[in-house]
């Protein structure tokens, strides 16, 4: 059986990070003959003499005609063992607002970095927002290793340098491979130009890392989607009284005859079935999509949460959390707008804007405004109290959108939680 | 969880690492919980996606042409809701160009679910002069108005469409949920960012939403799914024999829309289709492919993406696909 594994490229500009995407896929044999015969006919037309593999990953005009990536492209390649679905992220261009949007599923996220250069200010970054973004995995490619003459010393720098970085961010864990993506070294297969190095292949790597979050682990949560009520339109009659509360399990599992606890109303009642369209499930696991049946007519609405009783969310009426700001007017305090949390929508106001992250030192700094592409804390009041974990415990019980009230923008995307991971207090 | 980060944690020694790919992650869930294969995952995703934009919004519609990924995911809407119905209609745009076998199964389909179906005809549009038959005989962009016209006639503000990502490199930079302005263009470069699985469809009056469940599926993926859940699709899907001739590299059928050139020969070949559209611009492939799990291994080992295989349309520029998506197209 095939699973997914979900990714996220970073990289500072000239990395070579298109290049890398398009290795990975040209590798894999995920592009066939006739994306390959544009590309090199486009390389040929601009004088090119190999196939420019970036123009794989380009697909908008602008994209081709500026030699640059200007938005997050889904690509798609896979092994015998594992499907993987990869969020190309571009390097420059409102770089935190697609690192932070690509990052925000992903279970691990490959970061270039040039051999040459080493580790810069823009690598710090980079896997400073993989840490907030709690990324469960970081694989470091040391890039362009051919041009440092396959160097041993110059890539166990690189990956003592991004180790440091690593326990200093708090990343629970990073890997380095060096690669040469423009020829091919260590990508897909291991690289008799670098007989030193006896670590797996990126691709090798990528197969075996455990497709995180782990959300079969932690407590069961699941917001409801839908009520499932079919009444007279019930498409077999012996559904008609069939009353059912549809979603997606956020993290956990559940079992038919596990207690849960409704959200935000506090009323404990039994699993009494699982469905899964047509077929009955004795146990589900995240990120299953089912619908729950209860053993008591309890209120259920779409907006609530369901979780284990043994571990339930507590309710909260205000956070502290970090913000992505990706309005083009600032945030400023006092702001009212909507948070959509699961599948709950409700209005807030952000009480106070407590300070902009500085990314390169990990420390607060005085902000009263976050302005676009700026990561701040805010604290925010809901209009009425929603279980809200920290998203240091749940990626997914955690986050939490701003949305205009009048033309629907995602303005920010939230992480509740007092402190940032690696972020030095005060 | 949260422990204080320790050096033994950091597998950054990978000098010294070897990672055997064959044994399971040690993370693995327990051995009585189920694992979830790609398919369950993808699954898991359209149902979030098409339920949650269900709830969202008051005029959801499902585009749907009897092709394998509308099939997909129509079967995928009515498990999200299933046992009662699926709470919104479906539409297609009709080229009139299409397989009639397409749109047996099409009201097939619509009959068994119980569906409400409404058709935006491109020949009505033709025959009362709003639009006009292009020089090449292709429908294909002719669909956009016809499309547009029905979205806003019938007010609808949320539009499921079967768009894969892997399909096309425009495509690869779409959202899931993707705003469409007031006059249904895409803005490729000002899009929404797209956060965890918080899908948000919120958008002002007028606009609309175009939503493709199956974004991160691939061709193969739907095969593989349309294997495991025995769902139907239309027989010319399979092989079958048919006169057709050569053009562009592509085979065309012969019919009532789609005539060879006088140099071009016509023979009887054992064929399928790949994906199904306008006669005029979908092309066959050779193939043997009986059963589904045949074609499953023909897609695995096809050295051609479907639409280079296929679509006369894609190929007209670089971003063809782009272009007509900029201005409303699915």
């Amino acid at each position: 059986m095939s699973t997914l594994l979900r990714l996220a490229t970073a990289g500072s500009v000239d990395d070579g990070k298109s290049t890398l995407v398009g290795r990975l896929l040209h590798d894999t044999k995920s592009v066939l003959a006739d994306q390959l015969d544009a590309v090199e006919r486009v390389s040929r037309d601009r004088g090119l003499t190999s196939a420019d593999l970036a123009l794989l990953t380009d697909g908008l005009r602008a994209e081709r005609e500026q030699g640059i990536t200007i938005d997050v492209a889904y690509r798609y390649f896979a092994t015998a063992h594992r499907s993987f679905v990869l969020a190309d992220c571009p390097g420059h261009v409102q770089y935190t607002r697609n690192t932070v949007t690509g990052s925000s599923t992903a279970d691990a996220v490959v970061l270039l970095v040039d051999a040459r250069k080493g580790v810069l200010e823009q690598t710090r970054r980079h896997l400073a927002v993989a840490a907030l973004m709690r990324v469960p995995h970081v694989v470091v490619a040391v890039n362009k290793i051919d041009l440092v003459d396959h160097s041993e010393d110059v890539f166990r720098s690189v990956a003592a340098d991004v180790r440091s970085l690593a326990v200093e961010l708090g990343i629970p864990d990073a890997h380095a491979v060096p690669v040469s993506a423009l020829v091919g070294d260590n990508v897909v297969d291991r690289s008799t130009n670098t007989p030193w190095y006896e670590g797996p292949s990126l691709l090798e790597l990528l197969e075996a890392l455990a497709p995180d979050t782990d959300p079969a682990h932690e407590s069961f949560r699941m917001p409801v989607q839908v009520v499932v009520r079919p009444q007279g339109a019930a498409r077999s009659p012996e559904h008609v009284e069939y009353r059912g509360y549809a979603g997606q399990l956020a993290s956990g599992s559940i079992r038919v005859g596990d207690e849960v606890v409704v959200l935000p109303s506090g009323t404990r009642t039994t699993v009494a079935g699982i469905d899964l369209g047509e077929r009955s499930l004795d146990v589900a696991v995240a990120p299953q999509s089912v619908t729950i049946r209860l053993t008591d007519d309890v209120d259920v609405s779409r907006g609530d949460l369901l979780c284990a009783a043994s571990d339930p969310v507590a309710l909260r009426q205000e956070v502290q959390a970090l913000a992505c700001w990706l309005g083009d007017e600032p945030l400023h305090p006092g702001a009212r707008l909507l948070v959509k949390h699961g599948s709950r929508t409700v209005l807030a106001m952000v009480r106070s804007v407590d300070g902009r992250l500085d990314l390169d030192a990990m420390r607060l700094a005085p902000a009263d405004r976050l302005q676009l592409n700026d990561i701040g804390r805010v604290t925010v009041r809901f209009a009425s109290p929603l279980p809200v974990e920290d998203y240091s415990t749940s990626r997914r019980g955690g986050a939490f959108l701003l949305v205009d009230p009048d033309d629907g923008r995602t303005l920010a995307a939230v992480m509740a939680g007092a402190l940032a991971p690696g972020e030095h207090p005060g | 969880m949260t422990t204080a980060v320790t050096t033994t944690d950091i597998r950054t020694e990978v000098l010294s690492v070897t990672i055997d790919v064959t044994t399971v992650p040690s993370t693995a869930p327990p051995a009585d919980l189920p694992v979830l294969s790609q398919l369950d995952v993808l699954e898991s995703e359209a149902m979030l996606v098409i339920r949650e934009i269900t709830a969202e919004l008051e005029r959801p519609v499902l585009l749907f042409s009897g092709g394998k990924d509308s099939v997909v995911m129509l079967h995928v809407a009515a498990k999200a809701f299933w046992p009662a119905p699926i709470p919104f209609p479906v539409l297609h745009v009709d080229t009139g160009h299409n397989f009639p076998e397409v749109l047996a199964y099409r009201d097939a389909t619509v009959e068994r679910l119980g569906l409400r179906l409404e058709v935006a005809s491109v020949q009505d549009w033709i025959d009362d002069g709003r639009l006009r038959e292009r020089a090449d005989g292709t429908r294909n962009p002719l669909q956009t108005q016809p499309l547009l016209d029905a979205i806003a006639r019938h007010r609808f503000d949320g539009v499921f469409g079967g768009g894969r990502r892997d399909e096309e490199k425009a495509r690869a930079k779409e959202r899931v949920v993707s705003l469409r302005d007031d006059f249904g263009q895409w803005d490729p470069k000002n899009q929404r960012p797209e956060l965890w699985n918080l899908f948000n469809p919120r958008h002002r009056p007028g606009e609309h939403v175009r939503v493709f469940p199956l974004s991160n599926w691939t061709e193969l993926d739907v095969w593989r799914y349309v294997e495991r859940e025995g769902i139907e699709l239309p027989a010319l899907y399979y092989t079958h024999e048919r006169e057709v001739y050569a053009r562009d590299g592509m085979l065309l059928a012969v019919g009532p829309w789609s005539r060879p050139r006088v140099d071009e020969t016509v023979t009887r070949r054992r064929v399928r289709y790949r994906t199904v559209g306008d006669m005029s611009c979908t092309g066959a492939v050779e193939s043997e492919a009986v059963t589904v799990a045949d074609v499953v291994a023909e897609v695995a080992a096809s050295t051609l993406t479907e639409r280079g295989a296929t679509r006369a349309d894609d190929r007209i520029s670089e971003a063809a696909m782009e272009d007509r998506k900029k201005e409303g197209y699915f």
